[in-house]
């Protein structure tokens, strides 16, 4: 009976406080870097484009709103011939940026990103690819991997031997 | 013999004497195994399906074996689940996993990964191993196959594959220990017409499909149905992937009576055509500035307005073209002026064979008869070239001679390393008379290379060496006489023989003998079995339809009869020489063409309209078995595209023929067709549209298919509905009932934990044995029980080579030779370039050598070509590709007259 | 001015400031509630974000119309009508000032017990017509509730009336001239209030529409208009009970300097704020408590407060 007066005036001293509530148009709030917003792609610390289109990303997305096509180039490296993500679509669960083996798909904290229109929200690679590393440094997955691309000879990957000569007899 | 296993404690029921693997994983347990394959059995090299055994109930600490080295005995105890075993299987998978390249997220194989699976499967995760991985280069092995070598876990599984089922020899093992390299000895496309199925033996990413390499998608990614292969007249059941409204790939459909577990490369890799720049898209109309698109509409207002108009009408069918295509063409022409598009010769071929097989006592084989008989006789038919998969499986027929000699020492047919070792260089007695060498030459026992009368003669000296009632063959060499004997001895020790011949060698007289040696051995009481191949994937429909060949429509239009000409997916210009396709075409005042690809005829065409292939569409085929079989469509078809017997269909209906607004759907229109006399099998081939599987359709679409709401989303951002299908109980959705559907409606093969094709295990009664849900496929030609055995009267007379005479034969190709495989690239690049092949004496004695050029003329046919030396082509015969983009069309085989273009006259 | 013309004024006049002040209710609740929870509230659209109401109706007239194809059509429609009829012909018997009363009743007290009762066919049958489950149960709940509730709210009343001597609402104001009722009859006003709580199934006892459990209660298959009927139901309701409890315990008008009528208004907002700060800070009972309190608690207390109320009035009387 005494617990119940007891809460009310509880409640009514809450009416006195500060308030939590961020009035956000005014005043921006600092997201913490792993918020879940706007997906990028991202590019290895070389440059180059850390998507290897291996559809993992699209493959995991429980809204299927990621599209993309593999593609190869000349020398043997992988990479998506268009990737579009359809954000009208996109729940931000960040379960590609998850999956992703690369580090490639990002989720930032960009979240500023209404349209009047529908179509605008689809985004194509060109406007997903960034020009940095995003929130991994220093990663690159060819320097992990097997396969052979410009630049990278086979059994010159991180901890691997050079290529075996088949005709060599020696044990 | 049944045996009752105890496993983990719990009894089950097993064939005696089958390998534990197979048995354990008949019952649905999850034993992870590599170098094992259901149509290579064991050699206990992987170590991968290690299981505890124990003595007896009170044995507790039990004995690690390798499952599938071990036959299933009575009252047997193992455990699968114990601790010990699943360590020792942990620590194997990890030992291989040491090498193996940190490439999946780029791995083809990525996604139907055996290894990925057994990995998954064994638990392991983490690679403690501290050593730096052994890496290797890797080889190009031409257009269909990619080599990847870092990724291989030296199962062994290609080589024996390769080497032992396929025949190949350019693909082997090389150096030792960790260093094994599996590769060829130089770069360069490997030469077997099979290396496609390297791409589903290997367990890793090791050999993957270059094709698919170009358009990649993953398997959960790949919308899929059942089809059927279109490629040669054998009717082999594949699966065809499509993603983003193109074909992707081809893997194989297991169907135990027909393909098993592999495919050729013409069937694999030949789909490419689908996507090709050269497809029609729309209904086009010849105008003075050549053709342009018209509306459907337009294009079906027209041609109905020129049926209407009391237009004498001529239809020409396609032996390419589904039994429904052809069906609807009839039925808007009329019989009587319904014409199947093939030369005359080729279809009393082809009826010939037929009749053989109708009215005939004996049976025609499925390819897994041939697969278990033990001894066969090829006339005058290069299987290898014209209906690869049989030549496969007479590769298996030769084995079967090791199986039976390893079972006299009690060796299980499984056991594939000591099969091999006590059978030795043993095969089943295999005979050959072509008129050029085939790439079957080295599992023959004898060879006999000749002209096709002679080997017609042949066969007929065979029957009458088996059979004393058989006619007498007139002036028959010693040679020959010897050779029929020794044939016939060998085929009256056989308890199986097959009895192989075709269309190909272009002789009536081939297929009679091959006839007479089946009805000798029939009538000897040997279970004799006729397979003959046909030249094209619906031959036998298209013959079982009826109608005459081209040479009727001819007359027809030379009469002044004919006022439209509809031709169905057929290009006149393969059929006959250009003069005579011409001068058909010449002789028609309006000309409408249904086809796939714009092609000589189709240029001609005032309408083309577009229709559906294999993949767009649903249809039936009957294969030279006598097998009909449905396939599905894979995707919607794009645009103004339909199936042509829906283009027919709407011009009928247009025109005013009623009863054609009755076909709504695919089955509507085979209930029609099954009431023709023969055909009442057709509707059996696979369940209709009405079928349910626990009330919902069969979805084409995996449940991990992915991108649904942004594959679409460049175009517009709002999705439009899934499409519907109405003709069949397939979803183009990925909603629907995930469980095992009918065989014959089985689109691809997944089950939790086997993303790899291997997962087909779980889709059959028993492992390497049919799949459940009954056949996929329904046989419409079975022999008469009390039909009497017959020879054929006519013998013909022996071949003389004529001075300045030739015979032109054909020679088939496996790459280049059909029509629409030509169109894949990678089939292209193999195909050979235009040639005459001439015999080393025929040429010394012309003073030809390899490459010059040559003249062959055949009747008013001309044409200059490069020669080509073919060691064992017999004189008198001149070898000229059949069927090869750059090479005239003749009727062959037929007198043909050569010049050499350097020396003179020969 | 006749008296016809004089009581269709005053008929307008109760009308439009009972529903100013239910649909004006809203925006105050939510801002408070906001208060109570560290929040702004709706605080953007106009001046304090006053308009939100505006806009929230503006929103609510737009909405499509619809009646799910599984509800029983003419049921379904006439069930919210009959919430806000009841509710607002209570209202008819409420005296805000001396002469601003529609309709001065002897039995004023009566009319509105059997008005809220009536109320109660409007939840059930919503329920009903909604055939859903959900809101079936809710439906269920709140005639069991109401019923009730029903039975000590009309007794906890009858110590005022005893003590005033009359049913009129008018009289038993001018009754509390030197006594506000809530002093001798304070147990009645606690189960009376309890019981309003119940009645106009305000939070914590809004057990009809428990969110977490029935979606919405007996509202849930309810969109557009048809909500908003029963939405402005409930605030038209909780408007109609604190100005009875004001009316019964707290004198009414009376009040020194200002005009009657504000020291009414002033009255019933505060009470009706005190509803707010109860939905802020109680959670809500399981629905056997909420049963088993009505019938063991407040039903003896009201029957022992009667039973005083007249032993008190005889002995006095005496």
């Amino acid at each position: 009976m005494f617990s119940l007066f007891k809460g009310l005036w509880i409640v009514l001293r809450h009416a006195f406080v500060k308030r939590v509530t961020v009035e956000y148009p005014e005043k921006k709030p600092v997201l913490p870097p792993r918020c879940r917003g706007r997906i990028i792609l991202s590019r290895d610390p070389d440059g180059g484009e850390r998507c290897v289109a291996c559809h993992l990303c699209s493959a995991v997305c429980p809204v299927a709103c990621i599209a993309l096509q593999a593609a190869e180039d000349a020398h043997g490296r992988r990479y998506p011939k268009f990737f579009r993500i359809n954000f009208s679509r996109c729940i931000f669960c960040g379960l590609c940026e998850e999956a992703c083996p690369t580090y490639a798909i990002q989720l930032t904290p960009g979240v500023e990103m209404g349209e009047y229109k529908r179509q605008h929200l689809v985004y194509e690679k060109e406007d997903l690819l960034i020009s940095g590393v995003g929130k991994y440094p220093g990663y690159n997955f060819y320097r992990v991997a097997g396969l052979q691309i410009e630049g990278k000879d086979k059994g010159a990957a991180e901890n691997e031997q050079p290529p075996v000569d088949v005709r060599d007899l020696m044990p | 013999m049944v045996a009752t296993l105890h496993i983990d404690g719990a009894a089950y029921s097993v064939k005696e004497g089958q390998n534990l693997l197979q048995a354990c994983l008949s019952l649905g347990f999850n034993l992870p195994y590599f170098c094992w394959h259901p149509a290579m059995h064991s050699v206990g090299a992987c170590r991968q399906c290690a299981v505890k055994q124990f003595k007896d109930e009170k044995d507790t600490r039990g004995k690690i074996i390798m499952s599938c080295m071990t036959p299933a005995t009575e009252g047997m105890r193992i455990s699968i689940e114990d601790p010990e075993a699943r360590a020792f299987r942990a620590g194997v998978i990890e030992a291989l996993m040491v090498n193996h390249p940190h490439d999946c997220p780029v791995c083809d194989e990525g996604g139907e990964c055996h290894l990925q699976d057994m990995t998954v499967m064994t638990g392991h995760v983490c690679r403690r191993a501290r050593v730096r991985k052994r890496t290797h280069r890797n080889q190009d092995m031409g257009p269909f196959v990619n080599h990847e070598m870092n990724r291989c876990i030296a199962c062994y599984r290609c080589v024996r594959y390769y080497r032992e089922l396929a025949g190949g020899r350019d693909l082997d093992v090389f150096g030792w220990h960790h260093h094994v390299y599996f590769g060829r000895q130089v770069d360069g496309p490997l030469e077997s017409e099979f290396s496609g199925n390297l791409v589903e033996v290997c367990p890793t990413g090791v050999f993957t499909d270059k094709t698919l390499k170009g358009h990649y998608a993953r398997k959960w990614d790949l919308q899929t149905a059942p089809s059927v292969c279109v490629h040669c007249s054998l009717g082999c059941n594949t699966i065809p992937g499509e993603r983003y409204g193109e074909l992707r790939r081809v893997r194989n459909r297991f169907n135990e009576e027909v393909n098993g577990y592999f495919l050729c490369d013409r069937g694999r890799y030949g789909y490419e055509y689908e996507n090709s720049d050269l497809r029609l898209r729309h209904p086009l109309r010849l105008g003075a500035e050549g053709p342009r698109p018209i509306p459907s509409a337009e294009a079906v207002s027209y041609v109905a307005g020129l049926l209407r108009n009391g237009g004498r009408v001529l239809g020409i069918g396609s032996p390419r073209a589904s039994l429904e295509g052809n069906f609807a063409l009839r039925a808007l022409v009329g019989a009587g002026r319904f014409f199947i598009g093939w030369p005359e010769r080729e279809r009393a071929l082809v009826t010939t064979a037929l009749r053989l097989l109708r009215e005939g006592a004996i049976r025609t084989p499925c390819l897994r008869e041939v697969r278990e008989a033990d001894a066969a006789l090829a006339l005058g038919e290069d299987v290898s070239n014209t209906a690869p998969m049989l030549a496969f499986a007479l590769r298996q027929c030769a084995m079967q001679r090791k199986i039976k000699v390893a079972a006299a020492f009690g060796i299980a047919p499984w056991d594939s390393d000591a099969v091999r070792l006590v059978g030795q260089d043993e095969k089943s007695p295999i005979f050959i008379a072509t008129p050029c060498g085939t790439r079957l030459d080295d599992i023959a026992t004898r060879l006999w290379r000749a002209a096709p009368e002679e080997i017609a003669r042949l066969g007929f000296a065979v029957a009458k060496a088996l059979d004393p009632d058989a006619p007498e063959v007139p002036d028959l060499s010693d040679e020959a006489k010897s050779s029929a004997r020794d044939i016939a001895a060998a085929l009256r020790e056989a308890e199986r023989p097959v009895v192989v011949s075709g269309t190909g060698a272009g002789s009536p007289a081939v297929l009679e003998a091959a006839g007479a040696v089946a009805a000798a051995l029939r009538r000897l009481g040997r279970n004799v079995q006729l397979s003959l191949v046909l030249p094209e994937c619906n031959s036998a429909g298209a013959a079982l339809l009826g109608g005459g060949s081209l040479a009727g429509a001819l007359s027809e239009v030379r009469k002044g009869q004919v006022d439209t000409l509809i031709i169905l997916e057929n290009d006149l210009y393969r059929r006959l020489n250009a003069e005579a396709a011409d001068a058909l075409l010449a002789g028609v005042k309006h000309l409408m063409v249904l086809d796939h690809l714009a092609n000589a005829t189709t240029a001609r065409a005032e309408v083309a309209l577009p229709c559906a292939t294999f993949a767009e569409s649903e249809g039936t085929l009957v294969s030279q078995e006598g097998r009909a079989q449905r396939f599905f469509a894979v995707h919607p078809a794009r645009g103004e595209v339909r199936e042509s017997w829906r283009w027919l269909r709407e011009i009928g209906m247009a025109a005013g023929q009623s009863e054609m607004a009755a076909w709504q759907t695919t089955d509507d229109l085979i209930q029609t067709l099954s009431q023709e006399p023969g055909l009442s099998g057709v509707k059996e081939a696979a369940p209709g549209r009405e079928f349910r599987a626990a009330g919902q359709k069969i979805p084409r679409q995996p449940h991990r298919y992915s991108g649904r709401t942004a594959m679409g989303a460049d175009v517009s951002v709002h999705e439009p509905p899934p499409p519907e299908d109405r003709d069949s109980p397939l979803a183009f959705s990925m909603e629907g009932y995930q469980g095992q559907p009918p065989a014959a409606l089985v689109p691809r093969y997944w089950a939790p934990g086997w993303n790899s094709d291997h997962a087909l295990n779980k889709f059959q009664g028993e492992v390497g044995g049919a799949v459940r849900g009954g056949p996929a496929g329904v046989r419409l030609i079975e022999p008469a029980a009390d039909a009497p055995a017959r020879y054929a009267a006519e013998i013909p007379p022996p071949f003389q080579p004529a001075e300045g005479q030739w015979l032109v034969v054909a020679l088939h190709h496996v790459f280049g030779s059909e029509e629409l495989s030509a169109h894949t690239p990678g089939v292209a690049q193999l195909a050979p370039r235009p040639y005459l092949g001439l015999s080393p004496e025929d040429a010394q004695r012309c003073g030809v050598g390899e490459g010059d050029p040559v003249e062959l003329a055949v009747g008013s046919s001309v044409q200059q070509l490069p020669a080509r030396i073919i060691p064992g082509l017999p004189r008198g015969l001149l070898g000229l590709p059949a069927g090869l983009a750059g090479v005239k069309v003749v009727e062959l085989p037929a007198g043909g007259r050569v010049r050499s273009v350097t020396g003179g006259p020969p | 001015m006749s008296d016809t013309a004089r009581s269709l004024v005053t008929i307008f006049a109760v009308l439009l400031g009972a529903l100013t002040l239910a649909g004006g209710f809203i925006w105050v609740e939510r801002r408070l509630l906001a208060l109570f929870q560290e929040r702004w509230g709706p605080n953007r659209l106009g001046p304090l974000g006053l308009f939100q109401g505006v806009a929230d109706m503006i929103k609510i007239f737009m909405k499509e119309d619809w009646v799910p194809p599984f509800a029983d059509k003419p049921v379904f429609v006439l069930a919210p009508m009959l919430i806000m009829v009841t509710t607002l012909a209570s209202l008819a018997i409420i005296a805000f000032a001396p002469g601003l009363v529609v309709a001065d009743l002897n039995i004023g007290v009566l009319f509105f017990l059997a008005m809220s009762s009536l109320g109660v066919y409007s939840v059930a049958l919503a329920g009903w017509a909604s055939n859903s489950k959900y809101a079936l149960l809710g439906g269920m709940r709140a005639v069991a509730q109401m019923l009730s509730y029903e039975v000590f709210m009309g007794l906890s009343l009858m110590g005022v009336v005893m003590m005033a001597g009359s049913f009129r609402l008018t009289d038993i104001v001018a009754a509390q001239k030197s006594l506000w009722f809530c002093i001798p009859q304070l147990p009645g006003l606690a189960v009376f209030f309890i019981a309003g709580v119940a009645e106009t199934h305000r939070s914590p006892l809004d057990l009809p529409e428990a969110e977490n459990e029935l979606v919405a209660g007996y509202h849930t298959e309810y969109s557009g208009m048809k909500f908003a009927l029963f939405l402005l139901g409930e605030y038209v309701g909780m408007t109609v009970v604190s100005a009875m409890i004001v009316t019964l315990f707290f004198g009414g008008w009376a009040g020194p300097l200002l005009p009657p009528v504000v020291w009414f208004l002033v009255k019933t907002l505060f009470l009706m704020c005190l509803f707010i700060w109860l939905r802020a800070s109680f959670p809500r009972p399981r629905y056997d408590q909420l049963m088993l309190f009505g019938w063991k608690v407040l039903l003896p207390v009201s029957l022992l407060n009667l039973a005083v109320t007249g032993a008190v009035l005889l002995v006095r009387g005496a």
